[in-house]
């Protein structure tokens, strides 16, 4: 790592002045990101601004409805609030690398983590993400790429937490900023719109909270190639309202498929009066999940994966309902 | 690069940025324009702990409230509590709490291995919580509680997941051990008894390219007074000397 120097914030408010005012100067929470793009030569602050000094424990709070940015992907799988209120977004952050991860990542820090395309991770390439003029995905291996999107950057988006989130229609509060809220749908922008960051965060804005609708039908499903610690080849994430044993709406995201998480509302609508026992229209619905993707050359067997991850997560939060 | 070549902060002004008694160290007040730094190097190491550690005492303590604490890049001063001491070192802010351990402190029982957090090599607990110690910043875990491997033992008696390490075999070149095992006393503080999903899921941070983990299943079982499976290894008998 470059050497650096470390502002240990004392408030929310200290830090986004930091982070606006002082050019190559980083938020750092965590830190599990950003150590490693540091280590990695990708990212070279002066700077970091420590937002773990910041005692404010609401910071940390975790309740139904709403987590704190501070509170860790461990404390996130464990809360019976969260477990309870949206089992989708406990699996999620339960799901997640590893013990030790957990246990230092924080929920803001997974929402703005930065891509795990191994193109952009290496030095070596001067991607477009870092400024050169190439997608070395197009011609390369690209079997761990976006299926969905225009490009010019083909990446995945990493934070399967934000595809939960999203699935429970969640909306960051925001400091720093003109704005205090921002929904996770509204986080993220496509490489098209933006090609050298992934969030629509100003310099400044910081994340305090994620407040998000209940949901207590929730499930999710997660294709490794390896069970244990592994970054997801596609997962899904649903939140669902019932009338009895029919689906009266759906809120239906998907990971791993594209450069944000990805809404899938041709999937939504059809799943609609579907009842949990009708496996050909569940199927039917499930399968319009690939409808406008476009798969690179060595990645078409995710739109394979994709309709079988929805109908296991929709199976998963049929089964959060039944063990109540 | 240098941190003052891309330091755009306006100086602030200090006109009282001397602790009372102590003269200011004007060197480092540079154009990042803060003082406390060299307010904290003055207070000793300890003084710098709890105003790291952001301890509500070292504020009320901190004579000077003009901005911002910004440590570094030049190494400070630091004391870590580790195996229940408290150790003094001096480090820059890109030191991870591994390099304090292995560099700063000759200890070396917690391993570089993947430096990234991946592969578990160098866990250790913080506040009893598993962590890679390469992917923290050793100034991160002042004023926690850090326990490596070398806190287990007490005296000449293992803890008693050593002892069932050595009673399965649980390891073959050992490189993992000090963190594996570091993973299954994390596990067992939090799961007493934990199953054997419950153990794979816990130990899936650590990975083990001698495939120890069917003996460290083994150990941990044991070492949670839960069944061994008979198709397990037999634990072998050390209390006769051995052979070979």
């Amino acid at each position: 790592m470059n050497p650096f120097a470390l502002l240990q914030a004392d408030s929310v408010a200290e830090a986004s002045a930091a982070a606006k005012d002082v050019r190559l100067s980083v938020l750092k929470a965590g830190g599990m990101d950003l150590l490693d793009l540091m280590k990695e030569g990708i990212a070279e602050p002066t700077q970091l601004v420590n937002l773990r000094t910041v005692r404010d424990p609401a910071l940390r709070t975790i309740e139904a409805g709403r987590i704190g940015a501070l509170a860790t992907l461990a404390d996130i799988a464990r809360s019976d609030a969260v477990r309870a209120s949206a089992p989708v977004i406990a699996k999620c952050a339960a799901s997640a690398a590893t013990p030790q991860v957990r246990n230092v990542a924080t929920a803001g820090g997974n929402l703005l983590q930065r891509p795990r395309c191994w193109y952009f991770r290496n030095e070596q390439f001067n991607c477009l993400k870092k400024g050169g003029s190439t997608c070395y995905a197009v011609d390369g291996e690209n079997r761990y790429h976006a299926v969905f999107g225009p490009g010019p950057c083909h990446i995945v988006h990493p934070s399967n937490l934000a595809v939960a989130l999203l699935a429970c229609d969640g909306v960051v509060s925001l400091a720093g900023g003109e704005r205090a809220t921002l929904p996770i749908a509204k986080l993220f922008h496509m490489p098209d719109r933006g090609i050298r960051d992934e969030s629509n965060l100003e310099p400044g804005e910081v994340i305090t909270s994620i407040a998000y609708s209940p949901a207590p039908v929730s499930g999710f499903f997660v294709v490794k190639e390896r069970q244990s610690f592994d970054w997801p080849l596609t997962m899904a994430a649903v939140a669902l309202k019932l009338d009895g044993r029919r689906i009266a709406s759906a809120r239906v995201c998907a990971g791993a498929v594209a450069p944000v998480p990805w809404s899938l509302p041709l999937v939504e609508k059809a799943l609609q009066g579907v009842a949990l026992d009708d496996e050909a229209a569940l199927r039917a619905a499930c399968a319009k999940s690939i409808d406008g993707a476009e798969p690179m050359r060595d990645n078409a067997y995710k739109l394979k994966l994709l309709p079988v991850a929805i109908r296991r997560a929709i199976a998963d939060a049929a089964g959060a309902k039944e063990g109540q | 690069m240098t941190p003052s070549q891309h330091d755009p902060v306006p100086p602030r002004t200090h006109g009282s940025d001397a602790v009372p008694g102590t003269p200011a160290d004007r060197s480092a007040v540079g154009p990042r324009g803060v003082s406390r730094r060299s307010f904290i190097s003055t207070l000793g190491a300890s003084g710098a702990a709890a105003a790291l550690g952001g301890q509500a005492e070292a504020r009320l303590a901190a004579p000077i409230e003009d901005g911002p604490v910004v440590l570094g890049p030049e190494p400070v001063e630091v004391a870590l509590t580790i195996n229940g001491r408290a150790v003094k070192t001096k480090l820059d802010p890109a030191t991870t709490l591994l390099d304090a351990l292995r560099l700063n402190l000759q200890m070396t029982g917690s391993k570089e291995v993947c430096d990234r957090g991946s592969c578990g090599g160098c866990s250790v607990l913080v506040d009893g919580r598993l962590v890679a110690s390469c992917m923290m910043l050793a100034l991160d875990a002042v004023g926690h509680d850090i326990t490596t491997i070398e806190g287990l033992a007490q005296g000449d008696t293992l803890d008693p997941i050593q002892e069932a390490f050595v009673r399965y075999d649980a390891f073959q070149c050992g490189f993992c051990t000090p963190g594996m095992i570091m993973a299954c006393k994390a596990l067992l503080n939090e799961t007493p008894k934990p199953t054997m999903e419950q153990i794979r899921k816990g130990l899936s941070g650590n990975i083990c390219r001698c495939g120890a983990y069917t003996n460290v299943f083994s150990a941990v079982l044991e070492a949670s007074d839960q069944a061994v499976p008979v198709d397990q290894p037999v634990p072998a008998d050390h209390t006769d000397g051995g052979g070979a």
